[in-house]
């Protein structure tokens, strides 16, 4: 007996394209044990607002050339999200790896592209390995100290020096620091600021502590 | 995959059966020459009301109720969405107020959210840690108001059993009317209404080896209802349009089998069930059995296995030949995690890596075996390829900085949230 499913868009039997289903069922680039100190430059760990499926990311990045010359990932994650940062894994490191300001172009749909296609519910899965990445590379230029390069979309930057957003402040509440001295801990906000600066981000401190904590 | 040879394992039998052969066979010549509408007054017509009929005659029967006391429906929505809708339509001028429970089937959570719309109140009482609803709480929800009951026999994901008889007691002590949705329930458990003391009941063909499009809604007598389809006078003017002939008497019949071997199955399958559970707890580390041990269906076995989500497990035992589901919010098209295993109080990551294995008549040890030897292999996979280690107690998500800025409706360590 024979139940395969058929694409309803792609008319291929099976739920998903025989290159999702490959990426699947081989997924590229993973990150099988933990990682070791000094083998990455840089990770991020995000999770998809639409399914709640997690994704981190490692980098490697060659200083001089800025490219990516290793990338490993984990996902709590389905079928397509782990087909998805598989092939995007591929895309960033294949043929020497692309530099990081050509990764940053590299959008979902050009994944979803590689992929043969996903169904349209599943697109959401694909755009989770981009904003992993998108993370990630925050988190290199922050620890290179290139912080003016650092973009966060629909944040809104509350340290324009370091480029610290409400959203780091948000996910250092949601780490666990409660004080304003913790947060600063964590992200090295407010050395060196203005008191109006001080007071809005202890502001944010205690909205989001209230927020979850609350 | 595509491996025309793999033999399949068929576990989802709480989303459907495949139909009885003794069914089909009844139902045939209703496909066929027995083609009347029962409406009709010649010959055909008589033949094909003859049918209807002997099908609710034996329906009641299995029910031990009146034959008009039998409405026949395409299945377990519309006889829900009948139930609870004709009902709060023939009783809102006595009060606008309706009590049911945090783990109901979608066709009752929505049709109640439908009536919230019309201005009735809900109260959802939530259910304990063991997926079952404490009489009392119900009682307490109970006002001067409440018109209306709904709680659900058997859960369809945990399989877990309600104390029925006794929320029907309350309920009726209390002056207002008593549903339940019993589409699991019917085949496993016993389904005498005067016992049970419910006032409406749903059942399902589809879930008891019977045919799609079919289904039956109990309606004790002196219960009004207002009906949801407008038309003709069938079903004694509470569900208009011709009547599904081959569906009603293959209903009949499917339910007939089911409760005549009701017992003897129910009892092959409870030590499968428990068997199965023994082994997926031992020996896959960090899995939870969702639902109570005891007060759950024969057929039922609901585990969240920690860390590994639920679609994927699904895709790789599909393509060992196994079919199962999940609670995971990756494969329901909402994209909302399973509300069951979230009113159980456990994270969301906890309904991302449920797995419902629900067992039937063609289910044997052997199967349980194969899929025991396949499972624990692709839950190393999946978990090697996982960046997260739930707690086995855990109450709360477990990163909830991952969502940052994703404007989370959660709070972090408490029990209610949404992502």
């Amino acid at each position: 007996m024979s139940i395969d499913v058929i694409n309803q868009y792609t008319g291929e039997k099976w739920y998903y394209s025989d290159i999702v289903k490959d990426h699947f069922f081989k997924p590229r680039n993973l990150l099988l044990d933990a990682p070791e100190e000094n083998n990455f430059d840089a990770s991020g760990m995000v999770g998809s607002p639409a399914c709640g499926d997690m994704m981190n990311m490692w980098v490697k990045i060659d200083r001089e050339s800025e490219r990516i010359k290793d990338l490993k990932w984990k996902t709590f994650g389905c079928g397509s999200a782990i087909a998805a940062t598989s092939m995007y894994s591929v895309m960033l490191t294949e043929n020497g790896g692309l530099t990081l300001a050509e990764a940053l172009k590299v959008k979902p749909q050009h994944i979803m592209e590689r992929l043969g296609g996903l169904p349209n519910r599943k697109i959401h899965c694909s755009v989770l390995a981009d904003k992993a990445f998108h993370k990630t590379a925050n988190n290199y230029f922050r620890k290179t100290g290139q912080y003016e390069r650092i973009v966060v979309e629909g944040a809104r930057v509350v340290d324009d020096r370091l480029n610290i957003t409400d959203k780091d402040i948000e996910e250092a509440v949601l780490e666990g620091a409660q004080t304003l001295e913790e947060v600063q801990n964590k992200l090295k906000v407010g050395v060196g600021l203005s008191l109006s600066a001080l007071t809005e981000i202890e502001q944010l401190v205690r909205f989001y502590s209230e927020k979850y904590y609350g | 995959m595509s491996d025309k040879n793999l033999k399949r394992i068929y576990m989802d039998h709480a989303a459907g059966t495949p139909l009885d052969p003794r069914v089909k066979d009844i139902m045939e010549p209703y496909l066929t020459e027995e083609f009347g509408n029962p409406g009709g007054l010649y010959r055909e017509g008589r033949r094909a009301k003859d049918a209807i009929e002997n099908a609710r005659k034996t329906v009641a029967g299995v029910l031990n109720c009146a034959t008009d006391e039998i409405v026949f429906t395409s299945g377990g929505t519309e006889g829900d969405v009948l139930a609870l809708m004709g009902v709060a339509h023939a009783y809102m001028e006595k009060g606008r107020h309706i009590v049911s429970t945090n783990i109901e089937h979608h066709a009752v959570l929505s049709t109640l959210t439908a009536l919230k719309k019309e201005e009735f109140e809900i109260t959802l009482v939530d259910v304990e840690p063991n997926g079952i609803v404490d009489p009392k709480k119900i009682e307490a929800a109970l006002r001067p108001d409440t018109i209306l009951v709904s709680v659900m026999y058997a859960n369809n994901e945990i399989g877990t059993i309600q104390p029925i008889a006794e929320i029907a007691k309350i309920v009726k002590k209390h002056g207002a009317i008593f549903h339940t949705d019993a589409c699991q329930a019917a085949g496993y458990l016993p389904l005498d209404v005067q016992r049970l003391g419910v006032d409406l009941m749903v059942m399902n063909g589809t879930k008891m080896y019977g045919p799609k499009g079919s289904g039956a809604l109990f309606v004790r007598k002196g219960v009004r209802i207002k009906p949801i389809f407008f038309g003709g006078a069938q079903e004694a003017r509470r569900r208009a349009g011709t009547e599904n002939v081959p569906a009603i008497v293959g209903f009949a019949k499917a339910l007939k089998i089911a409760s005549e071997e009701r017992k003897k199955e129910s009892a092959r399958l409870c030590e499968l069930r428990d068997y199965f559970i023994e082994r997926l707890t031992k020996e896959i580390p960090r899995t939870i059995l969702n639902g109570d041990a005891r007060e759950r269906l024969p057929n039922n076995v609901n585990v969240s296995i920690l860390d590994i989500e639920g679609e994927a497990t699904i895709l790789y035992l599909d393509s060992h030949g196994i079919a199962c589901s999940t609670g995971s919010a990756c494969t329901s098209e909402s994209l909302d995690p399973s509300h069951v295993i979230l009113a159980l109080g456990k994270p969301y990551e906890y309904a991302h890596a449920s797995i419902r294995f629900s067992l039937g008549r063609e289910t044997s040890k052997l199967d349980i075996d194969y899929v025991m030897e396949k499972l624990p292999e692709v839950v190393k996979i999946l978990r090697k390829i996982s960046p997260i280690t739930v707690s086995e107690n855990a109450t709360g998500m477990s990163h909830p900085e991952a969502f940052a800025g994703e404007h989370l409706r959660v709070k972090a360590k408490s029990k209610s949230y949404k992502v």
